[in-house]
């Protein structure tokens, strides 16, 4: 497996997002209290930056204004000319890439960590983009070890080819939190503090990476996109039925041949025609309405990370 | 000859109201899928008309567009001059009125009932306006001996100051359904099931009590608004604290003086103040941060009805 050259330097520049979705509330009343009280997030090598990702979408409690702003970080957005009319996340998000970026520059932010909630019960979320990033693989593996209790799953969201438009993407590197199950506009205190305890892990595994400690290689398992699924629609495009309360809060469960999956308002099943066995996510997403996605159907992946050498050189041997 | 029972006109017409709050979805649906094929809320002799309230906050996926419409049926609302200038929810609170009231009214329908959903966990609840209602008592008290093992509660929001202008106000027999907890946007198959029943159970009741059958007194526990709190906030008006893990989820549950309430943003716990046992609903209602409720208190108490029959047809 090939894998991405891993930081050489120490990680200065870091930056927690949140309300990149003004109505995941756990970031949105992190970042506010960051802002406010940053102790949180100093660490002897590194002060990481809060930012409130989506301001005005913060402000009337929406997932955003005008357009999906973590959709928004892509090449055709950053360098387009500005004009009055652009949507309000496309230019929150060159506002952004001026601050954490520019985007694959040599001036961007080393380090971006994304605060995200979702409805589904996802219970604890670590994004990332791909297997092949290492160092990001390795802060996983930290979280996963550092809070067993938490059972920590990696999504990688990022599929072949596709370019990357998260505001993650900005930095040179970065990986999302996702809690759930939270509604949209509810701030939960366990949800709440979890996510602190999260946020102050990720610090400390840079702030151990600072300090020159090594991390060995490790098999990782990690879940990996490989489609999604709409619900069942009428011929107006609107919803026939919902998610099946088999299926209801089983993310991250396998998913066979045969299991219902929807249940239709006049009572029929509707039943998983795959061809194999799946790892649905992101199951009833509030968000993902919009979107089409009534699931994200992903496989389930392990391999071999390899090991994330320590920033200190190492003796060279003795000629 | 002396009767003990109350005799009451059968029930003629009734509504079904979903989408009052656009991003409440089980109402928006099960009363999306009864305009297309309302087999399932039909019954002998009786009208009963499924209506989306708030068509362009359904559209939207939003609560309201302009100002909340379930807080807009008084009688100074309805009785405005119609204009271009009224928010959206007024005009459409008049329009419903034309069509189901007018409120206080001969016309208006005799039943209406208003789907709602919560994010907060009070399972099925039925809301009572109204705490003489023989009729409506003794419809709940169906409902719940019908659902049960089900839990299902009923709280009463009668208040000279806490109560508010509903939609479904504008009925003889208003009935709200609150069934949670479900985040807004999201539809699950488990509430819609558990709504579902409800309205199978009332809308069997109301049959029954028109075919004459006499419904014995009966007695049924509610929980009646006492006041609602707000979250503490800090200087500049923003939340400075959340609802506490112990409170949080525990709707209906006794709260306690001394009992932990909030869990400041820097840690520390505020607890419940007063002499007197409380039971907390609505607890972390995602639509109530604007309306500045962490929750509500409300005591438990039971209420009476004599026994009713309908008048012979």
């Amino acid at each position: 497996m090939c894998s991405l050259p891993v930081p050489r330097q120490p990680l200065r520049r870091v930056a927690v997002t949140g309300g990149t979705h003004g109505n995941e509330m756990s970031g949105v009343y992190l970042a506010r209290h960051w802002l406010q009280a940053p102790g949180d997030l100093q660490r002897p090598s590194f002060s990481a930056t809060p930012v409130l990702a989506n301001p005005a979408a913060t402000a009337a409690c929406r997932r955003y204004v005008d357009r999906d702003l973590n959709r928004t970080f892509t090449t055709t957005f950053l360098t387009a000319r500005a004009s009055p009319d652009d949507p309000y996340e496309v230019t929150r998000a060159r506002e952004l890439n001026q601050l954490l970026g520019p985007k694959a520059s040599g001036q961007a932010f080393d380090f971006i960590l994304d605060l995200h909630n979702t409805t589904a019960n996802m219970g604890t979320c670590l994004i990332a983009d791909n297997a092949h990033n290492v160092f990001a693989m390795h802060l996983c593996h930290h979280l996963q070890l550092q809070k067993p209790e938490l059972s920590c799953r990696v999504f990688l969201y990022q599929q072949p080819g596709e370019e990357s438009y998260a505001i993650a993407s900005v930095a040179k590197n970065g990986i999302g939190l996702e809690l759930g199950p939270q509604p949209q506009g509810v701030l939960r205190a366990d949800l709440f503090s979890r996510m602190r305890a999260l946020v102050a892990a990720c610090l400390d595994f840079i702030e151990l990476f600072n300090q020159g400690t090594a991390f060995p290689a490790f098999e990782a398992e990690a879940y990996s996109v490989s489609g999604t699924v709409d619900f069942p629609r009428t011929q107006d495009g609107d919803l026939a039925g919902t998610v099946h309360p088999q299926l209801q809060d089983r993310d991250f469960e396998p998913l066979r041949p045969g299991a219902p999956i929807f249940q239709t308002f006049g009572g029929e099943d509707v039943l998983y025609e795959g061809e194999s066995t799946v790892f649905p996510v992101f199951i009833n997403e509030a968000a993902y309405y919009e979107k089409g996605i009534a699931f994200i159907q992903t496989e389930k992946l392990t391999f071999s990370v390899p090991a994330l050498p320590s920033l200190t050189p190492a003796p060279s041997p003795v000629p | 000859m002396t009767s003990h029972h109350v005799a009451e006109e059968p029930i003629k017409k009734v509504a079904i109201f979903g989408g009052t709050h656009g991003n409440e979805l089980t109402g928006v649906f099960l009363v999306k899928h009864w305009l297309e094929n309302g087999t399932e809320i039909q019954r002998m002799g009786l009208e009963v008309k499924p209506l989306i309230t708030n068509p362009k906050a359904v559209k939207k996926c939003t609560r309201y567009i302009d100002c909340d419409l379930n807080r807009v049926f008084d009688l100074e609302n309805l009785g405005k001059n119609i204009s271009e200038d009224l928010p959206y929810e007024v005009r459409r609170a008049q329009e419903i009125n034309l069509l189901f009231g007018p409120k206080n009214s001969e016309d208006s329908y005799d039943v209406i009932f208003d789907l709602h959903n919560t994010t907060s966990n009070m399972g099925c609840t039925l809301i009572l306006e109204d705490s003489r209602n023989d009729f409506l008592i003794q419809m709940f008290h169906y409902i719940k001996t019908s659902l049960a093992p089900l839990p299902c509660y009923v709280y009463l929001i009668e208040h000279p100051s806490l109560k508010y202008a509903t939609t479904r106000s504008i009925a003889k027999y208003p009935v709200g359904i609150e069934v949670g907890p479900q985040p807004h946007g999201v539809l699950r198959a488990d509430i819609l099931n558990q709504m579902r029943k409800m309205i199978k159970h009332a809308l069997d009741f109301i049959h029954d009590f028109n075919e004459g059958k006499e419904f014995p007194p009966c007695a049924i526990e509610v929980y009646k608004i006492m006041e609602k709190v707000d979250y503490p906030r800090n200087e500049s008006g923003e939340i400075a604290a959340v609802i506490h893990p112990n409170l949080q989820d525990q709707d209906w549950k006794p709260l306690h003086p001394g009992d932990p309430v909030f869990l400041t943003l820097d840690g520390k716990t505020i607890l419940l103040g007063g002499d007197c046992t409380v039971y907390p609903v609505f607890v972390n209602e995602a639509a109530y941060y604007e309306k500045k409720e962490a929750f509500a208190k409300t005591t438990k108490l039971t209420l009476n009805a004599r026994s009713i029959r309908s008048l012979s047809r």
